[in-house]
């Protein structure tokens, strides 16, 4: 009997391992290393955080292969890579250089605005946003293995993704308590396969791990997105443009895993230093709004 | 009905609880050391190692768990939990937990692109079980009293030592409640032999 490689279970597995943990974007091997000393369950390699994506402009793209090695070499936690919505050479290349996770991100400027990955064709697992369920069954029809909200990345602001959970678990609940007779006309509703809304029918819950993403800026941020029933927490920009990004990481870790401990975190928040300034959504024009990339 | 933990610092924790209940023990999620003190047994779930082993640091966990161990009550660790149970890590100075009679090795068999399943026969146990292996490591090399259970590829992937079950892979991740029914087993002994010696 051989063995099976990037089955289902084999690549929703790995996400499942980071449940309850907190994923940092890092931009070289030195916040990696900061990353993983400050508990990280995996680093997501970039060349640049969301919100140095905003301020830049311009077309963002994969990150350049020498900071994903380099970020590989420096720590034993996964490594984490994001390509462009749709570019399929982007995520081939992040395959073949070994790395655990592709995130298809709507941070980055979609190649394709039309057609998102096949994301079944590869061996790498990949992570993909979602704002509503529809969104979520439709990638996970495509063979992602994880999701995560979309929010508003770079922002430091949690509405869009609190906006996001609670669509989606609202959703999964409505779903979950259907008659199989009402399930065809729902997934006409939300433009959802058929087949994963029948599966969410009988587990009564998403078939892969959902993290929250997108304006994460605070440890209160992440208990909170964790309270609304997130498995986990990417954290972008929050914690390298933070004071002390060691403490700054610690004190995210600590709220993701006691969420519920209101004291600690009143401790671990104290003297964090100034958070991320952050973006009022009402702000931003609707052309920069990243969550509105992918459909 | 023998009471359970599962370490809840971080990782694949709801499957184990599921697994637990399922075997007919009572699951309880230890985010605290001083929970450990009404517990009969313990799990410690697939998640990150480095991660796990910082919190466990962090929180002052590591000498409630080494004492958890020096009573005598069993551990089952899977993946993660393996390598917090080993004497010896290759490659890392000091174990962690370090109370299991083994050496393991970690990611030994690749990265995640390279993480698979395959059936697999156990000892006591039977034939066929899932076996899901993520970024695994593996049983280098195993003490004098440490019966081996399971091999794949020459490597061993579970064994047993006394009171502490420690597997490669992710009995969590299938609907294969088989080891752990044996670690509920396991449990149920061990509640005995304390009995008997107060």
């Amino acid at each position: 009997m051989t063995n099976q490689t990037a089955t289902d279970r084999v690549k929703r597995g790995m996400a499942e391992m980071q449940k309850g943990g907190v994923i940092m974007d890092v931009i070289n091997a030195e916040q990696a290393k900061i990353a993983e000393e400050a508990g990280a369950v995996a680093v997501m390699a970039l060349e640049r955080v969301p919100s140095d994506i905003r301020a830049a402009g311009g077309v963002a793209r994969m990150a350049d292969p020498r900071i994903v090695e380099e970020v590989m070499s420096a720590v034993s936690i996964p490594v984490m890579a994001k390509a462009r919505i749709g570019h399929i050479v982007e995520a081939r290349v992040l395959e073949a250089m070994g790395v655990d996770y592709i995130d298809e991100s709507e941070v980055l400027t979609p190649a394709d605005e039309e057609y998102h990955l096949l994301k079944s064709d590869y061996k790498v697992p990949f992570v993909c946003g979602c704002r509503d369920l529809g969104e979520a069954t439709r990638r996970i029809g495509e063979g992602a293995s994880m999701l995560r909200t979309k929010g508003e990345p770079g922002t430091g602001n949690i509405v869009e993704a609190v906006r996001h959970i609670r669509q989606v678990n609202a959703q999964v609940r409505k779903v979950a308590n259907m008659t199989p007779d009402e399930l065809m006309t729902e997934a006409k509703i939300l433009g959802a396969p058929y087949e994963f809304l029948l599966e969410i029918n009988r587990l009564g819950r998403l078939p892969v791990v959902n993290f929250a993403a997108g304006g994460v800026a605070t440890p209160a941020d992440a208990a909170l997105m964790m309270e609304l029933g997130a498995d986990g927490v990417f954290v972008g920009s929050g914690i390298f443009k933070s004071e002390n990004p060691a403490k700054f990481a610690k004190a995210i870790v600590e709220a993701t895993t006691h969420y519920k401990d209101y004291k600690l975190i009143a401790e671990i928040s104290k003297e964090l230093g100034v958070p991320m300034k952050g973006i009022e959504i009402s702000r931003l024009n609707p052309q920069d709004r990243m969550q509105e990339r992918g459909w | 009905m023998v009471k359970i933990g599962v370490l809840g610092l971080q990782g694949a924790v709801r499957e184990h609880v599921q697994a637990i209940e399922a075997a007919g023990a009572v699951a309880i999620i230890v985010k605290h050391a001083e929970q450990l003190k009404e517990l009969e047994g313990l799990v410690l779930p697939g998640g990150e190692s480095t991660t796990m082993q910082r919190l466990i640091d962090r929180y002052g966990m590591m000498e409630p768990l080494r004492q958890f161990a020096a009573d005598g009550k069993p551990i089952f660790g899977t993946c993660a939990g393996l390598i917090l149970l080993a004497k010896n890590v290759i490659g890392q100075q000091t174990p962690h937990i370090g109370v299991m009679d083994v050496i393991v090795e970690r990611n030994s068999f690749g990265r995640q692109v390279d993480s698979f399943e395959i059936p697999l026969s156990i000892k006591n146990m039977g034939e066929n079980f899932p076996a899901i292996f993520i970024r695994a490591p593996h049983i280098v090399t195993v003490g004098p009293n440490v019966e081996v259970l399971a091999n794949y590829d020459g490597r061993v992937v579970l064994a047993k030592d006394g009171q502490f079950l420690g597997c490669s892979f992710h009995p969590e991740l299938t609907e294969d409640q088989r080891i752990m029914a044996y670690f509920v087993q396991m449990v149920e002994q061990s509640v005995l032999t304390i009995l008997a010696k107060r």
